[in-house]
């Protein structure tokens, strides 16, 4: 990079990338494969889902994700209660052996917003038990003051609906979400393109996830190396420091030696 | 789904349990790890819920899996 930035690290573990990925949605295994080796990503969202028991002939996801570089992070998703997340992720953690979870607690089917008050709730039971905890949020910063309260490691905070690609609907918000938290942040949800991400990132947050704008896109292996290059090029820009906004023009030639006048 | 379980000699009652929601009928009870076998599941890969319990993988041989049980077994799948 050229400027030094502190490491990516949750909960005592670094990454290298900014950007988190899921292996939902995808045409299939192999160009999710391809996906995420174009993202440079080394997390990935998993879901965790009954065994189909009649068909066996399916391939495992686990075949695709080399898990020796990539980090799997299981999600709580489809759960509307407190209880059913718990439940999810202590199998996720059986299932996985790591004691990591993305929480999600649903509230609502059509916008798939998060039930904050369930979702504190469990946050403060699965950290009890042990967890690593990133809970899936809204743009709410009081929320995410109660997360960050209730023990979870990280919060994330949605930019807007899962899957709608409407990109960072509260943009102060989520720049609020920044300064006020004392543990990392990362968006979320919502991300549709490049400058999305792009945009989550100078407002400083430390990191992006998305699932179907990469899996969703017609070229997903171009756009995940989109995404890649969007985290980092929104990262060195809010390192960087932007200049401010201004309502006129200040011109950028000089004003004195012009031929003729 | 029901499973058609061949006849033994002497005659033994079938086990019916419930398997991720479904009916599902065993001849004889056995453990978690033989259930798995069976099922041609790799016990490294899913999470087992024993009657709302979830197990260690070191106890799937040790788990009995008997008539009127509900069992869950997860694994992994895409998700975001």
């Amino acid at each position: 990079m050229a400027i030094a930035d502190t490491p990516f690290t949750i909960a005592g573990r670094t990454f290298r990338s900014r950007l988190i990925v899921g292996t939902g949605k995808y045409s299939s295994y192999a160009v999710m494969a391809q996906a995420h080796e174009a993202s440079g990503a080394d997390m990935v969202t998993v879901a965790v889902r009954r065994v189909n028991i009649s068909d066996r002939t399916r391939e495992s996801l686990l075949d695709y994700i080399d898990t020796a570089r990539m980090f799997i992070l299981p999600n709580t998703a489809g759960c509307y209660s407190a209880d059913e997340a718990v439940r999810t992720a202590l199998l996720g953690r059986e299932a996985g052996l790591s004691h990591w979870v993305k929480l999600e607690v649903i509230g609502d089917e059509r916008t798939l917003f998060p039930d904050n008050e369930a979702l504190i709730e469990a946050t403060r039971i699965l950290v009890k038990e042990g967890f690593v905890v990133l809970p899936y949020t809204n743009d709410d910063p009081i929320a995410c003051r109660k997360l960050e309260d209730a023990g979870a490691a990280a919060v994330m905070p949605l930019g807007a609906p899962i899957g709608s690609g409407l990109g960072i609907q509260n943009v102060n918000n989520i720049r609020i979400i920044r300064e006020f938290s004392r543990v990392p942040v990362i968006v979320d949800a919502g991300v549709g393109t490049a400058s999305d991400a792009a945009l989550a990132m100078e407002l400083g947050a430390d990191g992006v996830l998305m699932n179907t704008a990469i899996a969703g896109a017609r070229e997903p292996v171009a756009m995940a190396d989109a995404m890649k290059h969007a985290v980092i090029a929104g990262r060195l820009a809010h390192l960087a420091g932007r200049i401010p906004k201004k309502m006129y023009a200040t011109a950028s030639s000089p004003v004195e030696g012009l031929v003729g006048r | 789904m029901q499973w058609q379980s061949q006849v033994q000699f002497p005659a033994a009652t079938p086990v019916r349990i419930t398997l991720n929601g479904e009916s599902f009928e065993l001849d004889q009870p056995l453990s978690v790890e033989e259930l798995l076998q069976r099922l041609e599941i790799d016990p490294r890969r899913v999470a087992v819920e024993h009657n709302l319990v979830i197990l260690k993988r070191h106890a799937f041989a040790a788990t009995l899996v008997g008539d009127g049980d509900r069992v869950e077994i997860v694994n992994f799948v895409g998700g975001g």
